[in-house]
């Protein structure tokens, strides 16, 4: 262990020097302190769910539907709301992200970027309200059924008000790491503006965008609280955009009220599962920050 | 004459090669951004028409009725605005601290070698979703909150009414302790950059003086990124007051106001996650539900452009310098 002691020892002297040269020590060692509690309760997360969930992982838990004990069909809805939701959110998103770094100087621009920023903080469960009233609205005007309140769409909507604003601001960031001097090369070649931000600077900053849209289906596959009054759940797989569909966090949820053992040890599994893949997500994110700051 | 000149140029410009390219593409990248901003007073106008029922019905002695009842149809808002602001603030009592000494260790003491390895692991905090946070409270956390941190702090800060009654694990404090939880990584990341933007002269002319680290830390650094540690503690302040799956599971879900911290409480975000789990819902109760979201989503609103407002502020203060 080379970090053991990546600092010297103060004199044994307690007079006004040795005094300041320990406290010094000491606030450092109670810094340290305060990482080391910050992170017991992930340590915990990470051991009791790898404990208590390894023994529920079994085919059958992946091959059944809720209704069963399983988790089949909260990994498929979950699958179908993210990649539902990130064909919208995506493009919106980085168009945005465009505009802010390409465009977005001045006032409209920082007024864009402000309200962007105060989006991201609303919090999720107003979001989730915010589609049950706007569809339970529509429904009493007549415009729609009050079934459709509780669907799939309704869902991917919440999910897609979440991660707009996020990953528009992720990629305004990754585009403003390209280069003044890239753009003006690329323009001083005489292509339209519009050309060199498709074909040159969207490419450079590839790597952030993958980041983002990363960060932005990790922000939204955890979320619970807006699929409770959208989205709902299920017992069974997939039935179609105009009907409730199961996610993972929402069996979790269920799953953990339940009495019963048998569905406690799957939720742990459930939570092991969706822990592991938020955790590769942050890592690869993170990988690939890495990767193009090495390599540039 | 002029106009001419103006019409002339609007041609010459719209032969030139890309300039009809251009401005499409700057007015669609323009309109959708826009559109997303849009989003935000999409988002007030609906739950203010949805929650029309219940404003016209109770006007503003909503926010002060303590009564939340389904049978005689009366419903008032305030031990949930209680609940939110109580667990909010003991949140950032035990969470406070703890992040600002995770952001100083990072930014300033730790060893070089260990700073970027601490600084991913706590960024995994954040990573971890509510429901599981929610989840492993409700089964690791809470049972040794019950059997021995509760009463310990009971033996200690007993005399105070805020930690009297029998503990259960399932209670105000433990909801406290998740948020507290689950802020730190908000507040350390923020005031993490605070502290980086404090230009490198700072620090150099306090060690230069004959400070200690710590000592250069506490004087040159900490006091002139305060605005913004202090924008960290209100975003982080945000985070709580919205924070749902982890507080609905630990708080015990008890409609009423009590003033130890011992005994279950709901906030605004729980009650609202709790409701929406059951069947059906009376007219007026949902629209008193939709009220109360529509409150949330303003004490929000109202804290994080009070922060995003310190935050930036700081932070292009310290480019400037730096």
């Amino acid at each position: 262990m080379k970090l053991a002691l990546p600092f010297t020892l103060p004199p044994l002297r307690f007079d006004r020097e040795g005094r300041r040269l320990w406290k010094d020590l000491a606030m450092t060692a109670a810094a340290f302190v305060c990482v080391v509690i910050a992170l017991i309760p992930l340590g915990s997360i990470l051991i009791e769910a790898g404990i208590r969930g390894i023994q529920a992982i079994t085919p059958n838990l992946f091959l059944f539907d809720t209704a069963y004990g399983g988790i089949g069909n909260a990994i498929q809805g979950t699958l179908i709301l993210i990649a539902l939701s990130s064909v919208i959110a995506l493009p919106i998103g980085i168009l945005t992200g465009i505009y802010l770094s390409e465009f977005g100087k001045g006032r409209v621009g920082d007024g864009v970027r402000f309200f962007v920023d105060v989006l991201t903080q609303v919090p999720s469960i107003v979001v989730g309200i915010f589609v049950y009233s706007l569809f339970l609205t529509l429904a009493l005007a007549g415009l729609m059924s009050t079934r459709s309140v509780f669907t799939t769409i309704t869902g991917v909507i919440a999910l897609t008000t979440i991660m707009i604003p996020f990953v528009a601001r992720t990629s305004e960031e990754s585009l403003r790491l390209v280069p003044v001097s890239t753009r003006e090369a690329a323009l001083a070649l005489g292509i339209p503006r519009y050309r060199s931000i498709l074909r040159v600077v969207l490419p450079s900053g590839v790597s952030g965008l993958v980041t983002g849209a990363l960060l932005g289906v990790a922000r939204v596959a955890g979320e619970t609280a807006p699929l409770l009054m959208t989205a709902y759940g299920s017992f069974y797989g997939f039935s179609g955009l105009d009907q409730p569909i199961e996610s993972l966090p929402h069996t979790i949820y269920t799953f953990a009220l339940d009495g019963s053992p048998a569905r406690l040890q799957a939720a742990w599994g459930a939570s092991l599962v969706l822990v592991l893949i938020m955790l590769v997500i942050s890592i690869v994110s993170r990988a690939i920050v890495h990767f193009r700051s090495v390599s540039e | 004459m002029l106009r001419l000149q103006f019409v002339r140029r609007r041609l010459l410009r719209s032969i030139e090669p890309g300039a009809l390219g251009d401005s499409l593409f700057h007015w669609l990248t323009g309109i959708v951004a826009v559109g997303v901003v849009a989003l935000l007073g999409l988002i007030a106008v609906v739950l203010l028409i949805a929650a029309q029922q219940s404003i016209r019905t109770f006007g503003f002695s909503f926010l002060a009725g303590t009564r939340w009842d389904s049978v005689a149809d009366i419903y008032g808002a305030a031990p949930f605005v209680y609940g939110t602001l109580v667990t909010s603030a003991f949140a950032l009592l035990l969470g406070v601290p703890i992040s600002l000494g995770v952001a100083i260790f990072l930014s300033e003491l730790a060893p070089p070698k260990l700073r970027v390895p601490l600084t991913y692991v706590v960024e995994l905090l954040a990573a971890v979703p509510s429901v599981v946070y929610g989840f492993w409270g409700l089964k690791v956390l809470a049972p040794a909150m019950a059997s021995s941190i509760e009463p310990a702090v009971q033996s200690l800060l007993g005399f105070l009414p805020l930690f009297q009654g029998t503990p259960t694990g399932s209670d105000k404090f433990s909801a406290s302790v998740i948020l507290a939880v689950m802020i730190i990584p908000t507040i350390s990341a923020v005031s993490r950059e605070a502290l980086r933007a404090v230009p490198q002269s700072q620090r150099e002319a306090a060690l230069a003086l004959g400070a200690t680290r710590w000592e250069s830390t506490r004087v040159a650094v900490v006091r002139y990124a305060r605005a913004g540690i202090f924008g960290a503690i209100i975003l982080g302040l945000g985070r709580a007051v919205g924070e749902t799956m982890a507080v609905t599971m630990m708080i015990g879900n008890k409609n009423s106001i009590s003033v130890s911290l011992f005994d279950q409480g709901q906030t605004i975000a729980s009650l609202i996650a709790n409701s929406f789990g059951e069947a059906s819902l009376g007219y007026l109760q949902s629209s008193a539900l939709l009220e109360l979201g529509l409150v949330l989503m303003l004490m929000s609103l109202v804290i994080n452009v009070f922060a995003r407002l310190m935050v930036s502020r700081v932070l292009r203060r310290g480019e400037g310098l730096g």
